[in-house]
């Protein structure tokens, strides 16, 4: 995309703010999605990004020049870029949507406000996020934006060795039958799995300093981005509740079982 | 009697009349009591930062300390590595400034991280609140600018403290301590013994209570900064109840020497040690308010899911009614100690008087963390009662909630004092 690869690289960062992980997830009364009154924090991905954007930051202290974290959601998005910050990002960008909007914001919308702030906020080199957020649980983000930026993309990374004088990543994935190498060049999306890295827990002195440091607001409007949703949720339920199976002793018991329970093809 | 007791009555009622009607007009006055009012909130608001340094801190406790309780409890010893994790987390300098390598948070912001390691575990909470509320406050408020500059940067990034008052004659009554200093040359030399002391086994500075005048009775009793490397020995490591994993010792100073600037607060603070003391204290008991809160909590969190899972007479045990009201009794006491600690850290920080309200929360935290404890292991009936899933343990650390930082009959004379004077003529 550039002519040369510039000296100073800069890494963004998406981060969603998600019910916590260690919330009961309730379908709400109205069943037009899950209750929200609970407690939420940055999901489990993105804080694995931001750690991986920081550890790459203090690794390569004077070829990266900052790590910015952007959040697209309701004002409370800033406790989790505030979160980020602590972590050690040195910027954020608050991409505010209101409360109606935020809970249809959709994958392709996110990825095409993510373009835009490449586009205007940047010039951003690596784009590190989670590989999916663990409220919707689309998986499609990260993706969505190489496709719209023309970038390559390396996801679900296990781990990340980037070498900035030849601009590239070497990024491990975990794939079904084990882990595959790619090399993927600058600019680039890489979208983190679970083993990636073991994310801090943001130290006090941090938590104080993240005051601090810059936040940035913004709207889908002041970057000409439309967020109307392309889907319309119609209903919500929880799934059927399992009922307790049978034990089988052996093979031909099971066969057994799944002919009677007309499961089998051709039989 | 009626005619003797009317003329009071009828002065209460008019000075208390005036009073309000003074309290409204100033309202009415004071921008800042209007500013002020609109902004109150209930006692379980915090700021951001509070907010986060609560997150962070039960992710350190439930990750990081969670693994180690029972090793620690069954071999009486705190792991190094969770010791060296606190300071790496900045929580053991919470309160300090960022020049001397501290967070600069506030005081209620130490209650929350107290709260939360105890909620895990008690005995790392007490070595956090003792090096932040005790030690370092001392050094904060009492310590001279170069005592400040030497000793906080140590006490917030690797060497922990500990505060030597009580002895073995002397523990309510603090002000008999017998051990004493003798000035001689530059130095003050230190001969006594010091009991019970939390911290003492791991730490490097101790904050040592002596008398240099006993002539002057409590008015001699005077604060030292010693190292560990001045002389202090370790004379016996204390065998107990709850809380194994926080150190106690029995101290011995013999012929400790200890350099004439390591007086803390400098030489014109000779002979206001016991000021030092009762000041610390009266604070420190909110620390001791929040271990219980959070011990309370952590041990209602364990067992009720329980009585959920628990079935008997073919339903939850939870869902019977003996059970559903000792549960909703036991939330309902714990909610209450949380609010009165909260408050009174909340009082300490805006400047407030907050004494009776520190030994109310120190006293009832204590009684409710207790209860709380024994019910939970009533609940879980025998899976209580053993030690692997760690419930018991909650009672057996409760214990201490009654006794050390002043114990509850210290804490009611204090409370009973001070309502004396409000109410007497």
């Amino acid at each position: 995309m550039r002519p040369s690869p510039r000296s100073l690289i800069r890494i963004l960062v998406p981060v969603k703010r998600c019910v916590d992980y260690a919330v009961k997830i309730r379908v709400n009364a109205q069943q037009t999605g899950i209750d929200t009154n609970v407690k939420h924090s940055m999901n489990p991905f993105d804080e694995i990004a931001v750690e991986e954007a920081v550890r790459l930051r203090q690794k390569f202290t004077s070829k990266i020049e900052q790590v910015t974290a952007i959040s697209i959601g309701t004002a409370k998005s800033q406790e989790t870029l505030r979160t980020a910050l602590a972590m050690g990002a040195d910027t954020a960008l608050h991409v505010e949507v209101p409360e109606s909007g935020s809970e249809t914001l959709e994958p392709l919308s996110v990825a095409k406000v993510l373009r835009a702030v490449v586009a205007k906020k940047g010039p951003f080199d690596l784009v590190i996020l989670g590989k999916q957020a663990i409220d919707d649980d689309y998986g499609q983000t990260g993706q969505m934006l190489a496709g719209l930026l023309g970038w390559g993309q390396a996801t679900y990374a296990s781990g990340v060795e980037l070498d900035l004088d030849k601009g590239w990543a070497d990024v491990t994935r975990e794939v079904d039958e084990g882990s595959e190498l790619v090399r993927v060049r600058l600019p680039a999306v890489i979208t983190t799995d679970l083993r990636l890295n073991q994310p801090r827990y943001a130290s006090l002195p941090n938590i104080m300093k993240a005051k601090k440091k810059p936040l940035e607001k913004l709207t889908p409007q002041d970057l000409g981005v439309d967020i109307t949703p392309q889907l319309e949720i119609l209903k919500v339920e929880e799934p059927k509740k399992r009922v307790g199976g049978q034990k089988v002793k052996d093979v031909d018991e099971l066969v057994e079982k799944l002919k009677e329970a007309g499961v089998l093809p051709g039989v | 009697m009626l005619t003797t007791l009317a003329p009071i009555a009828v002065r209460a009622a008019r000075t208390s009349a005036s009073r309000q009607a003074l309290r409204s007009v100033s309202r009415f006055l004071s921008k800042s009591t209007v500013r002020h009012e609109a902004q109150l909130n209930s006692l379980s608001t915090f700021t951001d930062e509070e907010q986060m340094l609560r997150d962070s801190v039960r992710r350190f406790a439930q990750d990081v300390v969670g693994p180690k309780v029972r090793e620690m409890d069954e071999n009486e010893s705190m792991d190094p590595t969770i010791i060296k994790g606190l300071f790496e987390q900045g929580l053991m300098g919470i309160e300090t400034s960022p020049e001397f390598g501290g967070a600069g948070m506030g005081f209620t912001s130490a209650v929350i991280a107290i709260e939360e390691l105890a909620k895990v575990d008690p005995s790392v909470s007490v070595l956090c609140d003792v090096h932040n509320t005790l030690v370092n406050t001392i050094f904060r408020t009492r310590g001279t600018k170069a005592q400040q500059e030497k000793y906080l940067p140590l006490l917030s990034e690797g060497k922990l403290g500990s505060f030597c008052l009580s002895e073995p004659a002397s523990g309510s009554d603090a002000f008999a301590l017998q051990t004493k200093a003798v000035k001689n040359g530059n130095k003050w030399v230190i001969n006594g013994s010091k009991m019970w002391i939390t911290n003492s086994y791991e730490a490097e500075i101790f904050l040592v209570l002596a008398n240099v005048d006993f002539s002057k009775g409590y008015k001699g009793i005077t604060c030292f900064i010693v190292e560990k490397d001045m002389g202090v020995k370790i004379a016996k490591k204390e065998q107990k109840l709850g809380i194994r994993a926080s150190s106690t010792c029995t101290l011995a100073f013999d012929d400790v020497e200890v350099p004439e600037e390591n007086i803390m607060g400098g030489e014109a603070a000779i002979g206001q040690g016991y000021k030092i003391a009762i000041e610390i204290l009266n604070e420190g008991r909110i620390g001791i308010a929040g271990q219980m809160i959070g011990l309370a909590q952590g041990v209602f969190d364990k067992a009720v899911p329980y009585t959920y899972e628990r079935k008997q007479f073919g339903k939850p045990i939870g869902e019977f009614q003996g059970m559903q009201f000792q549960i909703a009794d036991v939330a309902t006491e714990i909610e209450a100690a949380r609010l009165l600690t909260y408050n009174a850290a909340r009082r300490k920080e805006e400047g407030k008087s907050f004494v009776k309200e520190a030994a109310m929360a120190k006293y009832f935290s204590s009684v409710v963390a207790q209860r709380a404890a024994g019910s939970a292991i009533e609940w879980c009936g025998g899976v209580g009662f053993t030690r692997e899933t760690g419930i018991e343990k909650y009672w057996r650390d409760s214990k201490i909630g009654a006794i050390y930082e002043g114990t509850s009959n210290i804490q009611l004379q204090t409370i009973a004092k001070l309502l004396q004077k409000e109410y007497e003529a």
